[in-house]
């Protein structure tokens, strides 16, 4: 999905979570490459100027979720959370908390050991970074942005960056972790269950089917089916 | 009269924000509830809304500065005369669905003026604070703090009272529900519930794919199969204590949670094993015993039911049904079982105990001719050797088809698997 219209489809879910119009979701999508500069960016962490960009194919954002410059392309799984967090949720960390130990989870599943770095944000694989995190809480505590894992992501595109600012350390994926990459659906599936169960929440099927933008829907549920008692 | 705007606590461990910018300038007018400033706080931004509504009178704390929780960044005069630096009048609602359209800002903006510094019953509040308090009636993490850590002072909680704020805090309704609630319950499984919009009465939807599966083999089952039951009552405190036994080897060795599952498994295929019919379908006029024992596990989904299979569950050990069982399960969850492993199944094991039932009457699972349904372990009052004993206990049932199988075999069966659990053999743990 084309990063405006993701946007677009956030403002939409935190205005329809704020009136109770749907419940707690979790958007799993991929982004065309794309440089997003948070808040708190500093422009020098762009290297690349706005010609050597387009060229790439880049386009440059500047977005209201916190953190600091990053990347997203093909092949990289990110997650927007729309959330309301309940009065004993409300922690702006502990939220911030959450959401890692699910991407942690994730990580996990494949085998990968991942972990927090103290003082840095988001999830890194020894020395490199495998998931960017950067969130926002609109009014009513309200979740939105989130996180993107790295799973295919062709790595070259960070180097149009200093990914969230910080210098010396680089960036990794599932793919480049493991001999044999999971595709992103497979990887979707699975951080929808901990992402979940991480934020104190149960994946289910969606329940409510609020408008999307064009091109845009919501996969219907296919299973295989077996029989027993109900 | 005017209103202090202050920085809000957005976390425990959060003693600072920066103002990232003002969606207000002074002399603006603003709603209560509209946002009125942003702030970022390392990897998270979030919009404050306003304690008040009136007008923008005075920005304290230009954009880009960082300020402490609690230092006042903004005045606002009210039009009202409303109470200045008080909560909001509206007492905090609990985290139940706010109706009214304002109502779900409210407790936001009551977080922002009044930071919930002490929702946590362990957090400290000095003897002098808690003495006032007690006198008072008050519920000290109502009352915004203005000390080290947003700690509540005594001038804090004398000024609280002194605003007449006391009268709205009398149900402290912002401390989180008790944790045993949350614990005990079990999570909802199953459809979402129903949306009636203004006007419907009903509403029509057409059954999913999985709906429709399980309709037709629900019915075609019960058309197939003399269905007949038998209830047994197992001693599981053996088992509960080898699994508490065991229960943190098996994580440190094996990685995998020791299931309850996995022991009735293990004398399931036992009991099978003994008696073969039990294992087996009705072609025509022939039986066909099976030679695999491929246990069924119902697993209830949130859109259905569905029922992936441990092959060949007799080769594997506690550890790997364990671990086969949970695996199973989640990635039932997940939608991510192989076509495979919902096919060949042999005999199925239910769990109608799952959400406190006693015991269940399933419908077999075709072409098999027995399902077990486990009830829920409880501990229950015994009698063992003329004494009273607390035992946890747990009714296993099974339906089957009475074409081949006859109650006498049905039960020996079942005495058996009884028998396996309430000695389980430890050797094989």
């Amino acid at each position: 999905m084309d990063y405006r219209a993701g946007l677009r489809l956030q403002k939409r879910l935190v205005d329809g979570r704020r009136q109770g119009l749907l419940g707690d979701t979790l958007v799993l999508l991929e982004h065309p490459p794309v440089i997003t500069l948070g808040r708190s960016s500093d422009r020098a962490h762009v290297l690349d100027d706005a010609a050597t960009l387009a060229a790439r194919g880049i386009e440059l954002h500047e977005i209201g979720r916190g953190g600091d410059v990053t990347y997203h392309g093909p092949g990289q799984l990110v997650g927007y959370p729309v959330i309301r967090l309940e009065p004993d949720e409300r922690d702006a960390h502990g939220y911030l908390r959450n959401l890692e130990q699910g991407l942690i989870d994730v990580a996990a599943h494949y085998g990968v050991e991942a972990g927090r770095v103290d003082g840095l944000t988001g999830i890194w694989a020894g020395e490199e970074k495998l998931a960017a995190i950067g969130v926002h809480l609109s009014t009513g505590w309200i979740t939105s942005h989130g996180f993107a894992f790295n799973v295919t992501t062709d790595l070259d595109g960070f180097s149009a960056i200093v990914p969230c600012g910080i210098r010396g350390r680089g960036v990794t994926s599932l793919a480049k972790l493991l001999e044999r990459s999971p595709g992103l659906d497979e990887v979707a599936a699975v951080a929808a269950v901990e992402v979940a169960s991480a934020l104190g929440r149960q994946a289910g099927p969606l329940t409510d089917n609020p408008d999307l933008p064009p091109g845009v829907s919501w996969q219907p549920d296919t299973a295989v089916t077996g029989g027993g008692r109900a | 009269m005017r209103v202090d705007v202050v920085m809000p606590q957005m976390g425990e461990s959060i003693a600072e924000g920066t103002i990232t910018r003002w969606m207000k300038s002074v002399g603006d007018a603003i709603d209560r509830d509209e946002p009125i400033f942003e702030i970022s706080t390392d990897k998270v931004d979030a919009e404050i809304p306003s304690p008040a509504a009136g007008t923008l009178v005075e920005i304290k704390t230009p954009e880009g500065e960082t300020v402490p929780v609690n230092e006042i960044v903004a005045v606002i005069e009210t039009a009202a005369g409303a109470a200045a630096s008080v909560p909001p009048p509206e007492p905090e609602k609990p985290a139940v669905e706010q109706v009214a359209a304002p109502a779900p800002a409210a407790a936001p903006t009551a977080a922002a003026v009044a930071p919930r510094t002490a929702t946590e019953p362990g957090r400290f509040v000095s003897p002098v604070v808690r003495r006032i308090a007690d006198e008072r009636g008050i519920d000290p993490s109502r009352v915004p703090g203005s000390g080290a850590g947003g700690r509540v002072t005594k001038k804090d909680i004398l000024a609280f009272i002194e605003s007449g704020a006391t009268a709205a805090t009398a149900p402290p309704p912002s401390t989180p529900a008790p944790p045993p609630t949350a614990v005990v319950a079990p999570q909802r499984i199953g459809p979402a519930p129903v949306n009636f919009g203004p006007g419907a009465d009903t509403i029509r939807e057409p059954m999913s794919v999985m709906r429709k599966k399980i309709a037709e083999h629900m019915i075609d089952s019960r058309r197939t199969s003399a269905h007949v039951q038998s209830i047994f009552e197992v001693d599981m405190t053996h088992c509960a204590r080898l699994r508490g036994q065991h229960k943190q080897a098996y994580i440190d060795r094996h990685g995998v949670k020791l299931s309850y599952m996995a022991f009735v498994l293990k004398a399931v295929c036992d009991g099978l094993r003994s008696w073969p019919i039990l294992n087996s379908s009705l072609e025509g006029d022939d039986i066909l015993y099976k030679k695999k024992l491929n246990i069924g596990i119902a697993v209830a989904l949130d859109w259905g039911l569905i029922v992936p299979v441990v092959h060949n569950a007799d080769h594997l050990s506690v550890a790997g049904l364990s671990s086969k069982v949970h695996d199973l399960a989640d990635r039932a969850r997940t939608k991510k079982l192989n076509p495979d492993e919902v096919q060949g199944g042999t005999f199925t094991i239910t769990n109608p105990g799952q959400f406190g039932g006693l015991f269940g009457l399933p419908i077999i699972n075709q072409p098999q001719v027995a399902i077990m349904g486990l009830g829920g372990i409880k501990k229950r009052p015994v009698v063992i050797d003329d004494a009273i004993a607390i035992r946890s206990m747990m009714y296993m049932s099974m339906s089957y088809d009475h074409r081949v199988v006859d109650g006498a075999v049905a039960d020996q069966f079942l005495a058996q698997v009884v028998r396996a659990l309430e000695s389980f053999d430890e050797s094989l743990l």
